[in-house]
């Protein structure tokens, strides 16, 4: 007899999706243990980790912002290869306030997230009305091209950067801000993709003339997209140049844009949960494999290619299919 | 009397390189009227809709729409004005739902605008939109995703989407165009409704005898050019028209 799966939502699921879920302590529990887990796990790691875990800690949380800035933009229908330039942009804005201005990082980080996002926009004005592989080529070569111009005109330090910076008052306030910035971001812009907003935002990238022919200017949408997702970047650019008390070149290495691409598609795009979760794999897996040498790269690649093959909806959809539905053999009808 | 018309296209000319789509096309439409607008495959009539829409830049020629300049105004500034229009190739978004298909256009600045920046539950809107066109509230069939529906929904869905811009001009693009003759049955009772709020209505239709039975008046296009206008027993009669359908003996 030829048997198929099914899948059917979990009973518990059905329940907590309905009014009644505020009698019950069980239901009320199924939904907020998947919003508490990552809340309280973020707040605590930093008490249990070592300082260099918690070194390891920021790096995944920079990373995670930047792997949540990648997916607002490919939501958005802007498929980027180049979160370095957003990334790059909030840390040379910040270095360069601090250095020459003296500003506290108190206010040169807001400063450089807000002046680095609306730097990146208006780089990436012109091309917006380009799609898919197009637009990705422009995002990765800018970055590239912007090492070239600081190279060649040697500004800001030219090839030495600027070092010296201002840190943070101490390691646990670094830790903490990368921390509770990726969880305001993490549970803001889900909420934002979730609101109508975020439903057009989706519909340009499922079908922008459908959009347009609603009355709706796809251009400034993208545009409100990118602005967000480049502050996104810029601000992580800017807490790693007070974290590091330096900013030079490195700042738009390809690292920055393909990590970040990497940890989303392995976690899952589309859910910015999935980006994160990605990047709380990656960047720890990365520092694990340190101690290997020059095969690094090698297992590394290889874990990335076994991991989209085995697994290609991402890590993150497979568990919350798995959290809200349960899947059972059923005979197939003649 | 209604002293301008609604609509005024004049001297519509679009050329694909060396090919004329449309040529020195000119036609009026009244407000309340519905015209309908007839040709064999190829002979421009979405590429004059496309034109109207500002979907397409036209090469010379005006389009005035209440008065005003139209012509090659971006597509979502001519949908604030109140002019709609639904796609040939149906153009849902289909990873949502069939009732969150309709939230785009409820959140156009058109419809906060004619609201008064209050338009309220937008979901209830839509479902309510959704079963003017023919999504029985009963079923499950508009909460289910766009990619599933069958063609029959998906243009009841194009429909409702345009209906829901509220517009004063709504342009329909081969809107029976892969139906059963049932379905088409059941969607001329819709338009004739639209019509009796007063809504101006351009169709374009490959299903002549329905398009006879509603419209005011019919626009007939071959290669790009006007043949023929007028109440559809006499434009049947004209000759070019005949040639265009039938062809001439050799």
């Amino acid at each position: 007899m030829k048997k198929r799966k099914e899948r059917i939502d979990r009973g518990i699921k059905a329940r907590s999706g309905d009014i009644f879920t505020v009698c019950s302590w069980r239901e009320m529990t199924y939904l907020a243990f998947p919003r508490l887990l990552p809340i309280v796990g973020c707040l605590l790691l930093p008490l249990i980790l070592s300082g260099y875990w918690q070194k390891v800690l920021l790096s995944v949380a920079v990373f995670a912002l930047l792997a949540i800035s990648w997916d607002i933009l490919a939501q958005s229908s802007m498929v980027s290869l180049g979160q370095a330039l957003f990334f790059g942009m909030g840390a040379y804005v910040a270095g360069v306030f601090n250095h020459y201005f003296g500003w506290s990082p108190f206010v040169t980080i807001p400063l450089a997230t807000v002046l680095g996002g609306a730097f990146c926009t208006l780089l990436l004005l012109p091309v917006l009305r380009l799609r898919g592989i197009y637009f990705a080529m422009v995002t990765l070569i800018i970055p590239l091209m912007l090492v070239r111009v600081i190279e060649a005109s040697k500004i800001f330090g030219g090839t030495e950067g600027i070092s010296g910076l201002s840190p943070l008052p101490s390691a646990w306030v670094e830790v903490y801000v990368a921390v509770a910035a990726l969880l305001a971001a993490l549970f803001g812009f889900r909420r934002m993709m979730d609101s109508d907003y975020g439903l057009v935002l989706k519909g340009i990238n499922d079908n922008d003339r459908s959009v347009m022919n609603a009355g709706i200017n796809i251009y400034w949408y993208k545009v409100q997209a990118l602005f967000i997702s480049s502050a996104i970047g810029a601000f992580a650019g800017a807490l790693m140049t007070h974290v590091y008390m330096f900013v030079g070149m490195p700042v738009f290495a390809l690292d920055y844009s393909i990590l970040p691409i990497a940890a989303a598609v392995v976690g899952g795009p589309g859910t910015l949960a999935g980006a994160t979760l990605g990047a709380f794999i990656l960047v720890p897996l990365s520092e694990l494999l340190r101690g290997i040498g020059g095969l690094r790269i090698v297992f590394y690649g290889l874990f990335l290619v076994i991991f989209i093959v085995a697994l290609p909806e991402g890590l993150f959809h497979y568990i919350q299919r798995k959290y809200f539905q349960f899947e059972r053999l059923v005979e197939v009808e003649k | 009397m209604n002293a301008r018309p609604l609509l005024q296209v004049s001297q519509l000319r679009k050329a694909f390189g060396g090919v004329q789509a449309i040529n020195q096309v000119s036609f009026d439409v009244s407000s309340g009227e519905l015209l309908g607008i007839i040709g064999p495959n190829g002979s421009g009539k979405t590429t004059i809709v496309n034109l109207i829409t500002g979907f397409v830049k036209p090469t010379s020629g005006e389009v005035i729409y209440k008065g005003t300049n139209i012509t090659s105004w971006a597509p979502h500034r001519i949908v604030r004005l109140g002019v709609a229009r639904t796609f040939q190739m149906v153009k849902p978004f289909y990873q949502l739902p069939a009732y969150k298909n309709m939230i785009i256009p409820l959140y156009s600045p058109r419809v906060k605008g004619l609201a008064g920046g209050k338009y309220g539950d937008r979901n209830a809107v839509a479902l309510d939109l959704l079963e003017d066109v023919g999504f029985e509230r009963d079923s499950f069939v508009a909460y289910k995703v766009a990619s599933v529906l069958p063609q029959g929904y998906l243009k009841r869905l194009e429909l409702a989407k345009a209906i829901a811009l509220q517009p004063d001009l709504l342009i329909l693009d081969e809107l029976f165009s892969g139906l059963s003759l049932a379905e088409v049955a059941s969607m001329v009772p819709i338009i004739e409704k639209l019509r009796q709020e007063g809504k101006t209505i351009i169709m374009i239709e490959h299903r002549l005898k329905e398009l006879f039975r509603i419209a005011d008046r019919i626009l007939v296009l071959n290669y790009g050019t006007k043949i023929a206008e007028g109440a559809a027993e006499q434009v049947m009669e004209n000759d070019a028209v005949k040639n265009a359908y039938l062809g001439t003996e050799a």
